[in-house]
């Protein structure tokens, strides 16, 4: 194929192709968080107003005990899915990297949780949680009479049954962006590191997982948007329960857009819900993409 | 007959004023999605063909429709409403308030509506004085269902105090049998409360509370005892209930795993599917105490251009409310007509106390809406009310604390 | 993890056996956690409704029956159509597939400007573009609706492609800048050299690098729209509702009877598609495809 062009749109060209993606997360992100946040501050009902009444929202959220239980359960799934998630995928990568014979077969089985809809698979894993039917009723049956594992009933535990559901569908996905990123580090220099005499695992913590470090942000990225559109999964695990105390903040913000008809209150909630984000997001942005683009 | 009459009679009056169109075309955004349910609505489909109708199906299911309010805000937001759209309770007037509803008081009026529905439930189809929705059935909230043999086998009648039910109760725990069969979620806990409710406080009591929201009547020594009882029936249940699906809890009332179960009338569906017989297998009644929590389906009518889409709304109104759809549809549903006067002769024995019970306390003035299924109030406040509930159920919250959560909830729901 | 060596040169023939062994043993029991609840849903989708009434819900079935995934596919409701999941499926493969190649060719070309061909602002319009991938979903809707309403495309397809494309191109600029970027630089300087222009250096020696990448973008776009249900069910209307919402409708009843068989059938069915992506996608995950060429 060949691509004849002039000099001025060659030099151009770049800025060009990226324009109209630009302009679209402009309008369609940037503008929708604007718009987003003026609702934050009306009373909007069942559908967005936009007469501005103060911070009647926002000292309405502060005040729900519903919502500090949201926001909580935010840092503690976030956290545990997120990291859980890395090692997880990291580590299968890295195993299935090693000439596995049936790896195809295998990589299948680690993806497809990620194509079955929540909707459904939540109804398994409750059952399988569920300590009267599923895991524990099972090993008791087996005769370990004190075998217990009862997460999902309690109000305490109940989020980590969440991240582990989470983890179970999302980390076929991270193994498959590191794999990835695996296969595209130089081989020749694996080899000459091999001819030198140094160990496996030396290669892969000195030369390997450092130069995928630009992966490693892809995966933070993906799990991150998962950990905070976590919603299907609550629905349809725990439905925010025992109580509200698996609540997060994606579920409050549906319920009090679409099931409470108070707009003004989500949008608020959203709007705190990106602060967060923001806070945590940026500075890593920043640095991993200083350290990259200097050069 | 008597009613395909009216119908084609309305029907050709509406079409020859207007000569040159199509015909009544309506789409139908509804959750009503599952065999049973689906089988209803076919019915009204049917209806509407048969009047030259067409109907555009819009099924949208999922917790009680909160995807298909997602779905009505996106269309009426992009300019592009259903034309009519299963809304129930104050959501109705909501939604009125929004200017986007449409005035059905021709078709109500002609049809004679305020005659054939109770006063209450007339109530909640008009927004200021016209009516703007059709109601589709009535369930009722407060049953206790029951396994018969299992009340059999340990001497036990079905209760009709909650002090009889706390006895029973206990008798049935030490049997070794699970008293009170219930999933924890928070609309089931919701349900539980409001039966409990309208029990200690009262037809009056409850209506001050979840219609009024009188803060007196939410901060009294009344409310504390119900939230005791709650605590109680926390007792009752087992271990494992959080976050179990309704009918799995029937089916442990059926296979005797459990006794009772607080559950609306479409729990009957369930006892039905499976072959039990009511009065045999399985016992209905009405939770201890005074009263009828109601839970109320209905249609509410869209603001929408062109006349082919107006005179399906009224078409669509007129044979909802229609002696026909109103029996087939309830007997398929479980529960009862809206209107008061059709016949019941194929319905079973809990309709028949379900219809009595109806018009019994509309005359007294106990028929009363279920705050946990949104009939008592919007969105907002219902959903204040059930946090506290459910926080309280689910965990060791003192029914003190509890109360004065409660009334800083709704205060701050607002 | 350290442990988990393919070295070939210094261990003893006995102890590459042994970790082979425990290599092979963490996969599979790594496998059996990730097939655990696809168990549950496949002997539960085998039985009948009386049997799970009755029966543990997590056991084999006692009789072993097709009926539910006959129901799920063709005649369970989602409405009052009886028709099951087919008459949506053909709706989500129109929006899924030019969806999914319009947007993972928006992010490759965006990718490869912002890993090679850097111009002033392009990180912050990078870093504008991976922040967007933050935005919950829930808050875009109303304002989206009202403007795919001016737009006049609200309740189509193409609308529903037009907010999924929007939506995806955030993460596949990511993916493919991300793999971009350690390509090293001096490859573009050299073709340039040699008088190859942008899309020349693009087409010919970055696309035929970008088989890894383009899978793992292909599989999360593909994923995500197939599986995606709140866009679909606000955006869509009557005859253009995805498999999604008619998988919904099928399980997402209150008050109806729940046929827990049809439910899992069904669930199963609608992730077909995604399955057949991983597989077939999956075949271009081989190694060494970058090991010549990048030297450049």
């Amino acid at each position: 194929m060949e691509f004849p062009m002039s000099e001025w749109l060659e030099n151009h060209l770049p800025k060009i192709v990226l324009a109209p993606s630009f302009i679209a997360v402009l309008v369609f992100v940037y503008g929708f968080i604007g718009w987003t946040a003026w609702v934050s501050f009306t009373r909007s009902k069942l559908l967005p107003k936009y007469e501005i009444k103060g911070f009647i929202q926002y000292e309405k959220l502060f005040a729900s005990p519903r919502w500090d239980t949201a926001f909580e359960n935010l840092f503690v799934f976030g956290a545990l899915f997120i990291i859980i998630a890395m090692v997880v995928g990291l580590l299968l990568a890295i195993m299935l990297d090693q000439q596995i014979r049936t790896e195809g077969l295998i990589r299948t089985i680690y993806l497809y949780p990620m194509a079955l809809s929540m909707i459904v698979t939540g109804t398994a894993w409750k059952w399988i949680l569920n300590p009267g039917l599923g895991l524990e009723a099972t090993i008791k049956g087996w005769g370990y009479n004190d075998f217990s594992f009862d997460w999902i009933v309690n109000s305490e535990m109940a989020i980590y049954t969440i991240v582990l559901a989470a983890v179970w569908q999302s980390s076929g996905f991270v193994m498959a962006l590191f794999l990835a990123g695996l296969r595209s580090v130089d081989g020749e220099i694996i080899k000459a590191a091999q001819v030198d005499g140094i160990p496996t695992w030396r290669i892969y913590t000195a030369i390997i997982i450092p130069s995928m470090a630009p992966i490693f942000l892809s995966a933070f990225i993906v799990l991150s948007h998962l950990a905070i559109k976590s919603f299907d999964l609550v629905i349809a695990l725990t439905g925010g329960g025992p109580g509200y105390s698996t609540d997060l903040p994606a579920t409050y913000m549906y319920a009090m857009a679409f099931s409470r008809g108070d707009i003004g209150q989500a949008a608020s909630s959203a709007m705190i819900m990106m602060l967060v984000v923001f806070t945590i997001v940026v500075p890593y942005l920043y640095s991993e993409l200083r350290t990259k683009n200097d050069g | 007959m008597k009613f395909t009459a009216i119908a084609a009679i309305s029907s050709i009056a509406l079409s020859s004023a207007t000569s040159a169109i199509a015909g009544p075309e309506a789409e139908v955004l509804h959750w009503w999605t599952s065999g049973g349910e689906a089988k209803s609505v076919a019915v009204l489909q049917k209806e509407f063909a048969d009047n030259g109708g067409t109907w555009t199906d819009m099924p949208v299911a999922g917790g009680g429709g909160d995807a298909a309010m997602a779905a009505l805000r996106a269309r009426v937001l992009s300019g592009n409403a259903p034309t009519a759209v299963q809304l129930k309770g104050p959501a109705i007037q909501e939604w009125y308030e929004e200017g986007v509803l449409a005035d059905i008081s021709s078709v109500a009026e002609a049809q004679g509506w305020s005659a054939v529905l109770p006063a209450s439930i007339a109530g909640h189809m008009k927004c200021e004085g016209s009516w703007c929705a059709a109601p589709v059935n009535v369930h009722r909230v407060d049953w206790i269902w029951a396994n018969a043999s299992v009340l059999e086998a340990n001497g036990i009648d079905m209760p009709s105090t909650w002090d009889e039910f706390n006895a029973a109760a206990e008798k049935l725990q030490a049997a070794g049998i699970i008293p009170l069969a219930h999933g924890g979620q928070a609309w089931q806990d919701a349900t539980v409360f409001e039966a409990v409710a309208l029990g200690i406080l009262g037809a009056n009591g409850f209506h001050k509370a979840f219609v009024e929201l009188d803060e007196e009547t939410l901060t009294s020594d009344a409310m504390v005892a119900v939230f005791d009882q709650m605590r109680k029936m926390r007792g009752y249940v087992d271990p494992n209930f959080s976050g179990r699906d309704w009918n799995l809890a029937t089916a442990m009332v059926m296979n005797g795993e459990a006794a009772f179960q607080i559950m609306g009338d479409w729990a009957k569906g369930e006892f039905m599917a499976a072959g039990k017989v009511p009065g045999e297998d399985f016992l209905c009644l009405s939770t201890p105490g005074e009263g009828f929590l109601y839970n109320v389906d209905s249609f509410a009518m869209f603001a929408v251009d062109g006349e082919d889409k107006t005179q399906g709304q009224n078409l669509l109104a007129e044979l909802i409310v229609g002696q026909n759809f109103q029996k087939v549809f309830n007997l398929n549903k479980g529960s009862i007509p809206a209107r008061t006067d059709v016949a019941l002769d194929e319905f079973d024995t809990c309709a028949h106390i379900s219809a009595a019970d109806m018009s019994a306390s509309s005359l007294s003035g106990s028929l009363l809406p279920s705050y946990a299924h949104g009939m008592a109030l919007r969105g907002a406040q219902s959903g204040a009310i059930t946090d506290v509930v459910t926080a309280h159920f689910n965990s060791d919250m003192s029914s003190a604390e509890a109360v004065a959560q409660l009334a800083k909830a709704v205060a701050n729901s607002y | 993890m350290a442990d988990l060596s393919f070295d070939q040169t210094q261990q003893s023939k006995f102890g590459k056996t042994t970790l082979r062994i425990i290599l092979y043993v963490l996969l599979t029991l790594f496998a059996l956690y990730y097939l655990l609840p696809l168990f549950v849903m496949v002997t539960t989708s085998l039985k009948s409704l009386e049997e799970i009434r009755t029966g543990s819900l997590i056991a084999l079935p006692r009789e072993i029956t097709f009926d539910a995934w006959k129901i799920a596919w063709a005649s369970a409701c989602t409405g009052i159509q009886c028709e099951g999941l087919r008459p949506y499926f053909w709706n989500s493969v129109l929006l899924a597939v030019p969806a999914v190649l319009l947007s993972t060719l928006l992010g490759a070309l965006n990718g490869y400007v912002v890993a090679q061909w850097r111009f002033r602002g392009a990180n912050l319009i990078f870093s504008l573009m991976l922040f967007g991938c933050f935005i919950p979903f829930q808050v875009v809707l109303l304002p989206m609706a009202r403007l795919l309403g001016l737009m006049g495309i609200a309740g189509t397809i193409p609308g529903l492609i037009f907010v999924h494309v929007i939506y995806g191109i955030g993460f596949t600029t990511l993916f493919f800048r991300n793999y971009y970027v350690t390509i090293p630089s001096e490859l573009v300087k050299a073709a340039k050299v040699d008088g190859a222009n942008f899309l020349r250096i693009f087409w010919s020696i970055f696309l035929p690098l970008s088989l890894p990448i383009i899978v793992v973008t292909v599989i999360w776009q593909f994923t995500q729209i197939w599986n995606d249900f709140l866009f679909g069910v606000s955006f869509s209307q009557a005859g253009t509702q995805p498999v999604t919402v008619a998988l919904n409708n099928i399980v997402n009843s209150t008050t109806g009877v729940k046929e827990y068989n049809v439910d899992m059938a069904a669930a199963i069915i609608a992730a077909l598609p995604t399955l057949l992506v991983y597989v077939v996608a999956g075949k271009y995950f081989i190694r060494g495809l970058t090991a010549g060429s990048v030297k450049g």
